[in-house]
């Protein structure tokens, strides 16, 4: 009965094909090494889930941000286990992504073919930061709030675009309840759809080229 | 495949996945569902007993206005609600508390003495002194709170309830 319903669905869907492209692919060897962006893959869909998850209680308003945490905290059953599952796996995403790129940049993997997949890589190095600075002031908290006027000052000493730079980050001069909703709102929607649109062509360009061999005395 | 006694490596591995998949799947679900539902698990009461101070401070014959103060908690969020009513000592020694809230709309009545009757502000309802409606578009009498009296203090039962019928 389950095999009749599998098969008919396979032949529609294609599950045999799918998984010999993309699971069942000739792989050289390699080691433990290999298996970071596997790890940075698993870790953004964590922090995906962990996310989807807080915003359940979250309330991205000076008001009530560090209330409506403290209330996740302290409150809400399992709570500090899902907030902590984010707090650690953002500084864990971080490293993770870091030493996946200092892998490939050692084992050469950047060359020919795949200089695309190092260009993919190193954009969705940066987003990961991005997601780092704009997760970090959502507690609302004195420590929130000081990294980020220090790291928005930073954009503004960018020569001659610099003061606009400042004002667009902040959304006004001064770090606000505005700083926070446009942070709030890059952390959950615009920087997670970027980064999911530039995993898809990671992975794509990664199935298209195969993974790369070590290299040996001959290269 | 396996003989009757013995488990072949195959099924053995499915059987092992299986297992840790089962054991994974509720350590990660039973925290989840928890953290969603946990406010629908938790019922808080409000129920309380309200001291209104001396009961001599209540004259014999005519309500006396009383007023407080609740607080309730949801999740991060405290709301203050005030609530009033009134007091009515009666010759006999019996205690009438009233809730003044009309219960047309919620309004605050007030007693008025000279026409010895409760009377809504909103829509000019009027309620005897023992709350029943006289005139106006009250669906009820005012809802009463319960009353005790402790060691000479006059304590009210919150939240009032609708007054008996008849």
């Amino acid at each position: 009965m389950i095999k009749n319903i599998y098969a008919w669905l396979d032949e529609r869907l294609g599950f045999d094909d799918m998984y010999k492209m993309l699971l069942d692919r000739p792989e050289p060897h390699g080691n433990w090494w290999n298996t970071l962006g596997s790890a940075s893959l698993f870790l953004f869909i964590m922090q995906g889930v962990t996310g989807i998850f807080l915003t359940v209680y979250y309330t991205p308003s000076p008001d009530h941000a560090y209330d409506s945490i403290q209330y996740i905290m302290n409150g809400v059953a399992f709570g500090w286990l899902i907030r902590g599952m984010h707090h650690w796996g953002a500084s864990l995403m971080v490293l993770v992504v870091f030493i996946h790129m200092l892998r490939t940049f050692f084992s050469a993997s950047y060359k020919y073919p795949r200089e695309l997949t190092w260009i993919a890589g190193s954009v969705l190095f940066l987003l990961t930061l991005g997601m780092g600075f704009t997760g970090y002031l959502l507690p609302f908290n004195q420590r929130a709030y000081w990294a980020t006027v220090v790291a928005t000052n930073i954009g503004g000493v960018v020569p001659g675009a610099g003061p606009f730079i400042l004002r667009a980050l902040r959304g006004g001069s001064d770090v606000s309840a505005l700083t926070l909703s446009r942070f709030f709102s890059a952390h959950i929607w615009g920087l997670p759809l970027i980064l999911a649109a530039v995993i898809g062509l990671h992975l794509y360009l990664i199935m298209r080229h195969g993974e790369s061999a070590y290299p040996d005395a001959d290269d | 495949m396996a003989s009757s006694h013995r488990i072949s490596r195959r099924d053995f591995v499915k059987v092992v996945t299986a297992t840790l998949s089962g054991i994974m799947g509720a350590a990660m679900g039973i925290p989840i569902i928890s953290y969603l539902i946990d406010p629908a698990l938790k019922v808080q009461s409000s129920e309380a007993w309200i001291p209104l101070g001396s009961l001599e401070g209540f004259p014999v014959g005519s309500p006396k206005a009383f007023s407080f103060t609740r607080s309730n908690i949801n999740g991060w969020e405290k709301t203050v609600n005030s609530y009033g009513g009134f007091i009515l000592v009666k010759s006999g020694g019996d205690i009438l508390a009233l809730s003044n809230r009309c219960t047309h709309l919620s309004c605050s009545v007030n007693w008025d003495e000279g026409r010895e009757e409760y009377v809504c502000p909103c829509h000019d309802a009027q309620f005897d002194i023992e709350g029943e409606v006289n005139a106006g578009p009250p669906p009820h009498a005012l809802d009463q709170f319960e009353t005790k009296v402790e060691e000479g203090n006059l304590f009210v039962h919150f939240p009032a309830v609708k007054a008996h019928e008849g």
